[in-house]
């Protein structure tokens, strides 16, 4: 075992490390403030080849593997978190299901725009009442004609503000347990009749990502974007959600990274006592602390992407990269508030956005307890 | 038709200096970049390609590890990558370098409808002379300061950059320019490009690929074929910090002329 990356990889985290410093730190500040993705910085991003890394040449992706996508994802959101989901819910979740179930000639039509940077994707599971525990939900698809026609709202569709394409699941036999009964499809959210988006919602923190309510009011769908078997979709929104796990894990790298950065350069300036803080100890522990979890989480983020890379299981694997990688984001960026202190709380200096972009890696793609379902439940404890 | 860009790694500037007790140069331990102006070429090579569709190849020459920076450039877009590299080849100064680069072109052969770009000057030694020198080499015309370059089949249109204007110049293919970096943006890797830059071809040019080229002679190359000899390099001691007098007054234009007879600048 070595923990070299490929040169390939070396070169990849160069370009995410210059491209984040350069066009994505100037504008993290104001995107948070204006809760507005800047367009241009995504189209740049698109044409870079940011949205379809670990897909293959044949369907206009990058031609590269998971473990790059974490380097991207580390990298993009050490400058902002925002920045982070918004390509992830398009490559881990939207992405993958169309890649990993999609007919030919549904990956032709529907993954080729979205990894070649055309087009956005986004991922509708959530509902009202279907958070954590996806039996609750209530929306459904009944086949009609050559459509099925779905009704029923999603709540928190990260990228639907401004997504073209969107996998939605939805109930297609209601005398069975959802997940025996739930059908993913494949929808053009601007293009449909029936569909309304939301205005963002209004979040605590990745202020700039674009999180609405998506409501399905007798949408026609064609029946050729019915996404893998009839019925079969639960499967479909596990595997996502599973490799999307690794995807908030170097998310959480990133954060956590990015704030113990700003923490190394602010505690060099910042004199109290007759001393740069950065010369009491407490810093010292603190900081060298906060860099040996974060690179532990790293460690387990790398191991979860190297897993999926070799199409071994990793469900288990990518449930603790995510738990801990989350945990340790919320403990290092709050850490790091508290290093910069007054000025750390302050919306000026980037650490405070980091904080509160830190809370949601806790909760999205599965919440830390449903992650400690997911761990226990391979460890053979009934 | 193809464009060739001739590009040079340099020691990283903004990281520490290193100098051997010998006064050369520590370029080992200092980590390093591509050449800043060279960055413009490569750009201005690509938008040439994606405007003609034209094969496109980086040249450089330089050690082994070289082909890192080469994989970089092949990542931006390049479709074709050469290192010119040997032992026989070490000390070189412009003189020596531009008549190795030289050869290494006519190996590789340069077509009626050929350009070569390189940058303007490397950060290294700031000398701005073996683009110039590799045209003379090859006797073909060449453009330095380029800040526009535009083409129309085989006549090249460039605006040369001058201190106080610019002069717009014609030439024919094949020929050599040397840009500016106000020549244009530089674009970053692409992923996809990273993806395929090592499967791209990289040939190396040895000594004994080179030596039967009529340029190469064991007198024009190398510390040998040298005309300029490095005595020392060496860090200059740092400048104080200025002073400043605010004021446009008779008091102030006292306190200056008092500080400039001070140091006899003026009586
Ligand atoms: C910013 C943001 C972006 C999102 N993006 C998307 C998206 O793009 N697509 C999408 O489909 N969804 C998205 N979500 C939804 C997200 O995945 C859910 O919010 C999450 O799964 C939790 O569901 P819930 O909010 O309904 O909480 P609940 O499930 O109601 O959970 C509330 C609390 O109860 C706990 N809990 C629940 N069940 C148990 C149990 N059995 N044992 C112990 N504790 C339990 C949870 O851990 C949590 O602490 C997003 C959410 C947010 C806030």
């Amino acid at each position: 075992m070595d923990f070299k990356l490929t040169k390939e990889q070396e070169l990849a985290q160069e370009l995410f490390r210059s491209f984040a410093e350069t066009e994505i730190k100037p504008l993290a500040h104001d995107m948070d403030e204006s809760e507005v993705y800047d367009m241009e910085l995504l189209q740049k991003m698109q044409r870079y080849g940011f949205f379809g890394i670990p897909y293959a040449k044949e369907y206009g992706g990058a031609g590269g593997d998971v473990l790059t996508y974490t380097l991207c994802m580390e990298e993009v959101s050490k400058q902002d978190g925002s920045t982070g989901i918004t390509i992830s819910v398009h490559t881990s979740l939207c992405c993958s299901c169309i890649n990993e179930f999609g007919t030919e000639e549904q990956k032709q039509k529907f993954l080729r725009p979205l990894v070649d940077g055309s087009k956005i994707g986004c991922f509708g599971l959530t509902e009202p009442n279907a958070g954590s525990d996806v039996q609750g939900a209530q929306t459904v698809a009944v086949e009609e004609d050559d459509c099925y026609v779905i009704n029923g709202s999603k709540v928190f569709t990260t990228n639907s503000g401004f997504a073209d394409t969107c996998v939605v699941f939805a109930i297609t036999d209601r005398s069975v347990p959802v997940s025996k009964g739930l059908s993913a499809f494949i929808v053009d959210l601007k293009e449909m009749p029936g569909i309304t988006v939301s205005d963002n919602i209004k979040r605590m923190g990745i202020r700039a990502a674009q999180n609405c309510i998506v409501t399905y009011d007798e949408v026609r769908v064609p029946k050729d974007r019915l996404l893998g078997q009839k019925n079969k979709g639960f499967k479909i929104a596990m595997m996502a959600l599973n490799g999307g796990r690794i995807g908030i894990a170097a998310q959480s790298v990133g954060l956590a990274q990015g704030a113990i950065n700003e923490a190394k350069v602010y505690v060099k300036q910042r004199t109290q006592f007759g001393r740069p803080i950065g010369a009491f100890q407490n810093t010292q522990f603190k900081l060298a602390e906060y860099q040996t979890k974060v690179d532990a989480a790293r460690l387990l983020t790398w191991r979860a992407a190297i897993a999926k890379d070799n199409h071994e299981d990793y469900s288990d694997l990518a449930a603790m990269a995510k738990l801990f990688a989350s945990e340790t984001a919320n403990e290092v960026t709050r850490g790091c508030v508290q290093l910069l202190g007054g000025y750390g709380y302050c919306r000026e200096y980037p650490v405070e956005r980091m904080m509160r972009d830190a809370k949601i890696t806790e909760i999205y793609e599965g919440t830390s307890e449903v992650m400690k379902m997911v761990i226990s439940g391979k460890m053979d404890l009934k | 038709m193809k464009i060739v860009v001739c590009v040079k790694q340099v020691p990283d500037t903004s990281g520490k200096v290193a100098v051997k007790p010998d006064g050369t140069l520590d370029r080992a331990s200092m980590l390093t970049i591509i050449n800043p102006d060279d960055v413009n070429a490569v750009e201005a090579a690509l938008a040439l390609k994606d405007e003609y569709g034209c094969k496109t190849v980086v040249v450089t020459m330089g050690p082994p590890p070289a082909e890192k920076m080469l994989r970089t450039i092949m990542a931006m877009g390049i479709d074709e990558g050469i290192l010119i590299s040997g032992r026989e080849f070490g000390g070189s100064d412009t003189y020596a370098t531009s008549q190795i680069i030289a050869a290494g072109l006519v190996h590789l052969g340069i077509d009626d409808d050929d350009i070569i770009i390189c940058g303007r000057q490397a950060i290294d030694g700031d000398t701005a002379q073996v683009g110039p020198q590799i045209a003379e080499k090859l006797g073909i015309p060449q453009i330095s300061y380029a800040g526009d370059i535009k083409k129309d089949g085989n006549t090249i249109t460039v605006k040369r950059m001058l201190e106080d204007g610019y002069m717009m110049i014609q030439m024919k293919t094949p020929c050599l320019i040397t840009c500016v970096k106000e020549l244009n943006q530089p674009r970053y890797m692409s992923t996809y490009g990273i993806f395929e830059a090592y499967q791209k071809p990289l040939t190396v040019y040895d000594y004994n690929t080179l030596k039967d080229e009529p340029l190469i002679d064991p007198e024009t190359i190398g510390l040998q074929g040298s005309p300029t000899n490095i005595l020392v390099s060496f860090t200059p001691p740092l400048k104080g910090a200025g002073t400043i007098l605010e004021g446009a007054d008779m008091n102030t234009c006292k306190t200056l002329a008092k500080i400039l007879d001070d140091k006899h600048i003026i009586r």
